[in-house]
C-alpha cells in the first residue's frame, strides 16, 4: 500500500531547523495493521501527515496505491510527495480516512451530517450521501444518534462518528493519530474492538499512532519512532503472507 | 450541505453575525436616508422654481442688460433734456413709460431656437416691465439742493420729486398667450378671483389682468380702465398669486407689451419646461449654448441662491449626513473584515479537518464567503428597512420647509442710472426714486445711481420670495439596489479576507496540537 523511501521532513523553527523525520524507509502492506509508538515530539504525527498527503516531505518519496511495495508492485501507485495539490486532495478524498485524538467533528453539524461531510468532495447525490452516511453510522452502532450534535455525544460516541466519517467513503487506508488518547479504558477497548472488526470486514490498511501499549500490542506490527527514525519492534503477521520488507 | 452548514454556523455565532449585519445595515440605512433626503431637497429646490415661475417651469433664461445701455423705451426727455440742462421751471411733465429694467433682451429667434431644442416640452416668452409715471410741473430752483457737485439737487434731500412730481410705478408682465405656454410663467400660478383670464384671442387686445392685492389697494375692479404707457387697458379679471410666486401688478398680452415698450419681437425671460426632470441639466446646457451670454437657471443651480430651512435639510443631507454615512459604512466594513477573519482563525482545526477529508480549498473558501455574503445580504435588507425608517423620520422632521430666493438676475446694472438721461442721477447716491437723498438735477453725470436701478429691478423681477414647500425624501429603486449591492460588497470584502485566510490553511492543521 505504501513504500516510503528516505522520507525527511524539516521544519523551520525560528532560526533553527527541526528535523522531524530523518530518512524514514518503510513498506506497509495492503491490509496490514501497523501501530507506531514513541516518545513525544519524535515525529509520529509528522510521519502520519506524510502518509496522509497532508504535508510534503522535504526529501524522499511516498509511493501510495493498492499493491505498492509488493514485489514488483513499485510501478503502480503515485508519489504523494510529487503529486499536484489538487491530485493529493483527490487521493485524500477518495482513498484515505483519518481519525484524530480530538475527534475533530464539526460542532454545528449533527452526527449524520458530520459523516456526510466526507462524501461532499465525491460529488454524489444528496440522497445517496444520506443513505451511505446512515449505513456508516449503523456500522459503528450509532444509528439512534444520527441527529445528535457532537456536544450531545460522549467522547467514545464522538470518536465512533469520526470513524464512520473516515470509513463512509470506503477508503483503502485508515490513519489514526492517538484515537484513544482522550478516552477511558473501557471505551478505549470498545473502540479498538470496533476498529479491529471494521479492519477485518473492510480489508482496510490501518496505521495507528498511540502512546498506549495496550493498544499498540494489538497491532500486527509495531514500529517505534525515535529522533525521526522508525524501527520495527514486533511483527506478528502470518509467515505465509510474503515476508514484508522492513528497514530503518 | 452547503446551506445547512452555512445556516448552522451563522446561528452558532449569531451574536457576532448580528453585530456585523447591524453595522452594515446602519451604514446602508444612513446611505439611503441621506440619498433620499438629498433628492427630496433637490425636489424641494425644484419646487421653489416652480412656485416662482409656474408649475411647469423647470428652467428660466434671462440675460444681463448691456452695460451702459439704457433700455429702449426710456424716459422721454433723455433726448431733450438729458444734456445736463435742467428743464425750465414751470415746464409741464407728463411721462408714462413702460420699460424693461434690470434684464437684457432676448429675441424671438432665440425663443424659437430654445423651444426647438431636444427634450424641451414647451417654452414661453415673458416680458416683465415697469411702468413709470411722472406728471407735474418743474418747480423753481430749490436752494437747499445746492450741495450737489456743480448742479442742483444733491445730497440735501428734499429735491425734485416731492410734491406734485412724485413718480408712481407699477409692474407689468407681458404674457405669452400661446397654447403650450399654459403652465409657464408666474401668471399660471394665479387663481382668478373675478372676471376672466386672458386667452389666445386677446393677443392683440388692450386687456389686462390685475393682481388682487394691487386691485385692492388701488381700487381697481373688473371693467376699470388703467393706463399703461399712455394706452388705456380694460381690466378683464383679477388674479391672486401665492406669496411664493413672482407676481406683477398687471398682466397684459405679450404682443401689446412688446409694442408699448418698443421691444417688438423681444422678451426678457424665457420659461422652459423640460420633458422630464432628468433632462433638466442637459436642456440647460443646450440652452446656454443656443443663447450665448444668457443666465440659465434651473432647480439645481438655483439651489445656491436659496436660503431658509430647506438649507438646513440640504446641509444635513449633503455634508453631515454624507460623512456620517461614509464613516459608519467604513467602520462597518472594517468590523466585518476583522470579525470574519477572527472567526476563521478560531476554526483552523475545523477547516483543516475538512481539507484533510478532501474538501478543496475552493469549497472551504466558498463556505466562508457564503457566510459573510449572507450576513451582508441580511445587513442590506435590514439596512433598506432602516433607510425607509430614517427617510420617514427625516420626512417627518422636514415635512415642510421654507425656501427663500432673492431677485433672480444679477446685480444692479450700471446702465440703470442713465435711464434718466443724466438728469436724475441720484447725486447723493441715496435711494433713487422716491428716496430721500437723491436730488433731481445733478450736473448730468450719470452718477452712482445704481440703487435706483435696484428699486426698479425689484419691482420688475420681484423681491425676495419665500415659498413653503413639502420635502419628501425620495427612495428610488436604483438607490435600494445600490445600497444592497453595497452591503453585498461589504460581505464579499469580509468574506474575501476570511476566505484568503481559509485558503492558506494547510490540511495538516487538523492534526495540530490541542491549543
Ligand atoms: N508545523 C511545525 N512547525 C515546526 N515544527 C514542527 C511542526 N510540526 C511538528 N514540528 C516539530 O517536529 C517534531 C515532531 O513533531 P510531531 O508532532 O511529529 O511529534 P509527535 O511524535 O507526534 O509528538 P506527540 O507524541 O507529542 O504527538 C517536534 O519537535 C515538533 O516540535
Ligand atoms: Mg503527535
Amino acid at each position: 500500500m505504501y513504500k516510503l523511501t528516505g522520507v525527511t521532513k524539516q521544519y523551520q523553527k525560528g532560526r533553527g531547523i527541526v528535523a522531524a523525520l530523518q530518512g524514514v524507509d518503510l513498506v506497509i502492506d495492503d491490509g496490514e495493521w501497523l501501530a507506531i509508538q514513541g516518545p513525544t515530539g519524535h515525529g509520529k504525527t509528522t510521519l502520519l501527515q506524510m502518509l496522509g498527503g497532508l504535508d510534503r516531505p522535504t526529501a524522499g518519496s511516498v509511493m501510495f496505491g493498492a499493491g505498492v511495495g509488493k514485489g514488483s508492485g513499485d510501478a503502480v501507485g503515485e508519489d504523494l510527495a510529487r503529486l499536484r495539490e489538487s491530485q493529493v486532495t483527490k487521493v485524500r478524498a477518495e482513498s484515505i480516512g483519518f481519525i484524530f485524538q480530538t475527534f475533530n467533528l464539526v460542532p454545528t453539524l449533527s452526527a449524520q451530517e458530520n459523516v456526510e461531510t466526507a462524501l461532499v468532495p465525491l460529488h454524489i447525490s444528496a440522497a445517496a450521501r444520506r443513505d451511505r452516511a446512515a449505513a456508516a453510522l449503523a456500522d459503528v452502532g450509532l444509528s439512534d444518534r444520527a441527529r445528535h450534535l457532537p456536544s450531545e455525544l460522549s467522547g467514545g460516541q464522538q470518536q465512533r462518528v469520526a470513524i464512520a466519517r473516515a470509513l463512509v467513503k470506503q477508503p483503502m487506508v485508515l490513519l489514526a493519530d492517538e484515537p484513544t488518547g482522550n478516552l477511558d479504558e473501557d471505551t478505549r477497548d470498545d473502540l479498538i474492538g470496533l476498529l479491529e472488526k471494521l479492519w477485518r470486514d473492510q480489508q482496510l490498511t490501518v496505521v495507528l499512532v498511540t502512546h498506549d501499549s495496550t493498544v499498540a500490542r494489538r497491532a500486527q506490527r509495531l514500529g517505534v519512532m525515535r529522533h525521526g527514525k522508525l524501527s520495527i519492534k514486533q511483527d506478528t503477521r502470518a509467515q505465509a503472507a510474503g515476508k514484508p520488507s522492513v528497514s530503518g | 450541505m452547503f446551506l445547512t452548514y452555512l445556516g448552522r454556523e451563522l446561528r452558532r455565532r449569531a451574536r457576532q453575525a448580528s453585530i456585523i449585519a447591524l453595522g452594515l445595515a446602519l451604514g446602508i440605512g444612513l446611505v439611503i436616508t441621506v440619498t433620499a433626503l438629498s433628492s427630496g431637497v433637490k425636489n424641494a429646490q425644484g419646487e421653489v422654481l416652480h412656485s416662482l415661475y409656474g408649475q411647469d417651469t423647470d428652467i428660466t433664461v434671462t440675460k444681463a442688460p448691456k452695460v451702459g445701455s439704457g433700455s429702449p423705451g426710456s424716459f422721454g426727455f433723455r433726448g431733450s433734456v438729458g444734456t445736463g440742462q435742467r428743464p425750465a421751471a414751470g415746464t409741464t411733465i407728463d411721462i408714462d413709460t413702460l420699460r424693461s429694467t434690470g434684464l437684457g433682451t432676448l429675441t424671438d429667434a432665440q425663443l424659437t431656437s430654445v423651444s426647438r431644442l431636444d427634450n424641451v416640452a414647451a417654452a414661453a416668452g415673458g416680458l416683465t416691465l415697469t411702468d413709470t409715471k411722472i406728471t407735474g410741473t418743474i418747480p423753481a430752483i430749490n436752494s437747499s439742493g445746492s450741495s450737489g457737485s456743480g448742479g442742483f439737487g444733491g445730497g440735501g434731500g428734499g429735491g425734485f420729486f416731492n410734491g406734485s412730481l412724485t413718480p408712481t410705478s407699477f409692474s407689468v408682465d407681458g404674457v405669452d398667450l400661446a397654447k403650450n405656454a399654459a403652465g409657464l410663467g408666474p401668471l399660471s400660478l394665479g387663481t382668478l378671483t373675478k372676471g376672466r383670464t386672458l386667452n389666445g384671442a386677446d393677443a392683440k387686445a388692450d386687456v389686462a389682468l390685475v393682481d388682487a392685492d394691487y386691485a385692492k389697494s388701488n381700487k381697481v375692479a373688473v371693467g376699470s380702465t388703467v393706463t399703461i404707457a399712455k394706452t388705456s387697458f380694460k381690466v378683464v379679471g383679477i388674479v391672486s398669486l401665492p406669496a411664493s410666486a413672482s407676481s406683477y401688478d398687471f398682466y397684459i398680452p405679450l404682443a401689446r407689451a412688446q409694442a408699448l415698450a418698443s421691444m417688438k419681437n423681444d422678451v426678457n425671460t424665457i420659461y422652459v419646461a423640460a420633458d422630464s426632470a432628468t433632462n433638466i441639466s442637459a436642456v440647460s446646457k443646450a440652452i446656454s449654448k443656443a443663447v450665448p451670454g444668457s443666465t440659465v437657471q434651473n432647480s439645481q443651480n438655483v439651489a445656491s441662491e436659496i436660503t431658509g430651512s430647506v438649507n438646513s435639510a440640504s446641509s444635513l443631507a449633503n455634508s453631515l449626513g454624507r460623512w456620517l454615512a461614509i464613516a459608519v459604512l467604513a467602520v462597518a466594513f472594517l468590523l466585518a473584515c476583522l470579525l470574519t477573519t477572527a472567526a476563521v482563525s478560531r476554526r483552523v482545526r475545523e477547516f483543516g479537518t475538512l481539507k484533510a477529508l478532501g474538501w478543496t480549498s475552493r469549497r472551504v473558501v466558498a463556505q466562508v464567503v457564503g457566510e459573510a455574503l449572507t450576513i451582508g445580504v441580511i445587513g442590506g435588507i435590514v439596512g433598506v428597512g432602516l433607510g425607509f425608517l430614517g427617510s420617514a423620520l427625516a420626512g417627518h422632521y422636514y415635512h415642510t420647509v421654507t425656501a427663500s430666493i432673492g431677485p433672480t438676475t444679477g446685480s444692479a446694472t450700471p446702465g440703470g442710472a442713465r435711464v434718466f438721461g443724466g438728469g436724475f442721477g441720484g447725486g447723493g447716491g441715496g435711494g433713487g426714486f422716491p428716496g430721500g437723498g437723491g436730488g433731481f438735477p445733478s450736473t448730468g453725470t450719470s452718477g452712482a445711481g445704481g440703487s435706483g436701478a435696484d428699486r426698479f429691478r425689484n419691482l420688475a423681477a420681484g423681491a425676495t420670495h419665500t415659498a413653503t414647500v413639502h420635502l419628501t425624501p425620495q427612495i428610488t429603486a436604483t438607490v435600494i439596489v445600490a445600497a444592497v449591492l453595497l452591503a453585498i460588497a461589504g460581505g464579499l470584502l469580509a468574506g474575501g479576507f476570511g476566505g484568503w485566510r481559509a485558503a492558506r490553511l494547510r490540511p495538516a492543521a487538523a492534526l495540530a496540537r490541542v491549543e
